[in-house]
């Protein structure tokens, strides 16, 4: 008998995973489907939060036109807050949820590659956080009655899509850890998304922060995306290039070091047996 | 020379434990060795923790060794495992689906990452839960509706969509009631009539062993004592059934089955 061929052409590769690909953003699809109501409860709860925030503005004692420019300013930290927070939240279900269900041995068997399992994730997690970061900004801006006569909106939603490319990158890193510890990896995810916008001036200037913290502000992707924000919602600026660039170069350092971290992280479970053990 | 669909050589793998301050370390498999040829069943006997599960995840590329080298069907599983993965699938004890999805739905996104697109999962899946008996109109329903038998099918229906040449199966009857195990087992002989697939078949259950595999493997606490044909095994040890044979090999019954910490308060004893 003659030896079986299993090879397969580079095309084929390809075109499969193209479809793995497109299989991760509509399994996502089937959740937020079957998990409707429980996502726009924790909405609320988004929306709820965020107007904690923005009624600070309320209660200072200045002139209604530095009222609207301060409420504004809130708005846009508690919004790129939320869109992280959902981005971390459902790049590192990629492990999590899965781990739950026990389905994880099964996808990590399959023939498609990590990266383009966790770039999936992250195409859905963008895709979904920026309709739930734009149902929250017209609800908070509706409930106050902030008024924004110049806003350029469809720079900050690019601006926001850019800056995501190195959210993924870092939501990668974090995804690894619920491998690493099942039960608390998850919460890791809050601990860098908490340290990234704490350095990045979420509610306030990054001028206001330490000269150190000012420092690892420049390598923060938030703090451009909070700038470039505010001025697009203000003033009406553009995409400028002075935002864009830094968000490229970090974009393109970060999803390579966050695919690189997963690896190491699978491998790690892999040898000492974490992915699961009953059976 | 026929062909090989498994080769595995001195296969190792050591899991360390924690406990308190001390790393405890345990050989779940010992230098197993053996080979399967292309289209043969072979099935692995063993107690708990005799490490069957363990040998399952080595194949599919969920475990990294500790020593040894396995090869199927010529690719070396941990050097080339994307090339691996293609060919095998795998059914184990616990069915392990998305509990809000629909069978449907939980087996789309299984084969998507097999490259198939929604034109052949549309076409392909109510055919193949057809023929585990799965009632294709209770495909829409959420698994968590389903009972465990159920649930098994669905799991065996997403190792076929995938046409996996060499398919394991990690007690895919344990813990079914008899009409199902029934069910699953005469769909395992409908595939060896008709497709060309490979199985690797674990179970305690040596009357399915002896029903379903051309030969049959025993091991035991990592180690593997025999890999032969049923009559090979009874001869060997002059015995008219494979549990007296588990007795001659080990010095133990079967049904004796010892639990890890029986094991560790025997150390201390
Ligand atoms: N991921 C893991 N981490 C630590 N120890 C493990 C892991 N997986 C298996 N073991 C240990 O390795 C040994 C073999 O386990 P394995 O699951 O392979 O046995 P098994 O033959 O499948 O048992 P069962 O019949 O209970 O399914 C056991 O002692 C088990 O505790
Ligand atoms: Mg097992």
């Amino acid at each position: 008998m003659s030896s079986a061929d299993f090879s397969v052409s580079k095309r084929r590769v390809f075109r499969d995973e193209l479809i793995g690909l497109y299989g991760v953003v509509e399994r996502n699809l089937y959740l937020t489907k079957r998990y409707f109501l429980w996502d726009l409860a924790f909405l609320l709860w988004t929306i709820a939060n965020t107007l904690t925030i923005v009624f600070i503005s309320r209660g200072v004692d200045i002139s209604a036109a530095q009222r609207n420019e301060l409420a504004t300013k809130l708005l846009v930290g508690g919004v790129i807050w939320a869109f992280l927070g959902i981005i971390f939240e459902i790049v590192t279900e990629t492990v999590a949820w899965e781990r739950w269900e026990g389905t994880i041995e099964y996808t990590f068997m399959a023939p498609v590659s990590r990266p383009v399992h966790l770039i999936g994730m992250g195409v859905y997690a963008v895709l979904y956080g920026l309709v739930r970061a734009a149902a929250i900004f017209v609800a908070v801006v509706a409930f106050i009655g902030i008024h924004l006569p110049h806003a350029n909106y469809g720079a900050a939603v690019a601006l926001l899509a850019i800056a995501s490319i190195s959210f993924i990158g870092v939501g990668m890193m974090t995804a690894v850890l619920p491998l690493i510890s099942p039960e608390k990896g998850t919460q890791l995810g809050f601990v860098a998304q908490g340290l990234m916008l704490v350095v990045s001036g979420v509610y306030y200037p990054v001028s206001v922060l330490p000269s150190w913290m000012q420092w690892i502000a420049k390598i923060s992707p938030a703090t451009y995306a909070l700038r470039g924000n505010r001025d697009q919602i203000l003033h009406g600026a553009g995409l400028r290039f002075s935002d864009v660039w830094p968000l490229l170069v970090i974009g393109a350092l970060s999803i390579p070091i966050g695919l690189l971290v997963f690896r190491a992280g699978e491998r790690y479970a892999k040898q000492h047996g974490k992915l699961k053990r009953s059976g | 020379m026929s062909e090989q669909a498994v080769v595995v050589r001195d296969l190792e793998k050591v899991f360390t434990r924690r406990k308190g301050l001390q790393r405890r370390r345990r050989s779940a498999l010992k230098g197993v060795s053996f080979e399967i040829e292309r289209g043969e069943c072979v099935a692995i006997l063993g107690q708990n923790g005799s490490g069957k599960s363990t040998l399952v995840r080595l194949l599919s590329t969920l475990l990294l060794p500790d020593g040894g080298t396995a090869e199927i069907f010529g690719y070396d599983v941990f050097k080339e495992a994307r090339a691996v993965r293609r060919l095998v699938n795998r059914v184990s004890v616990e069915a392990s689906f998305f509990k809000k999805m629909s069978a449907s739905e939980n087996l789309s996104y299984a084969a998507r990452f097999y490259g198939m697109t929604p034109r052949q999962t549309s076409a392909q899946i109510p055919e193949i839960l057809g023929r585990v008996g799965f009632p294709p109109d209770r495909r829409g329903e959420a698994m968590e509706n389903l009972s465990r038998g159920m649930q098994q099918k669905v799991a065996l229906a997403r190792a076929l969509l995938t046409s996996p040449v060499l398919l394991l199966l990690d007690e895919p009857t344990t813990g079914l009631d008899p009409r199902s195990k029934q069910e699953v087992q005469s769909f395992v002989r409908e595939i060896r009539a008709r497709h060309d697939s490979t199985i690797l078949l674990c179970t305690h259950d040596m009357k399915e062993a002896e029903e379903l595999a051309d030969r049959i493997g025993l091991l035991d606490k990592g180690e593997l004592l025999f890999l032969e044909t049923a009559a090979e095994v009874k001869a060997r040890f002059g015995v008219e059934t494979i549990e007296e044979a588990f007795f001659a090999a080990t010095g133990r019954s079967y049904e004796d089955e010892r639990t890890e910490e029986d094991e560790e308060r025997e150390v201390f004893a």
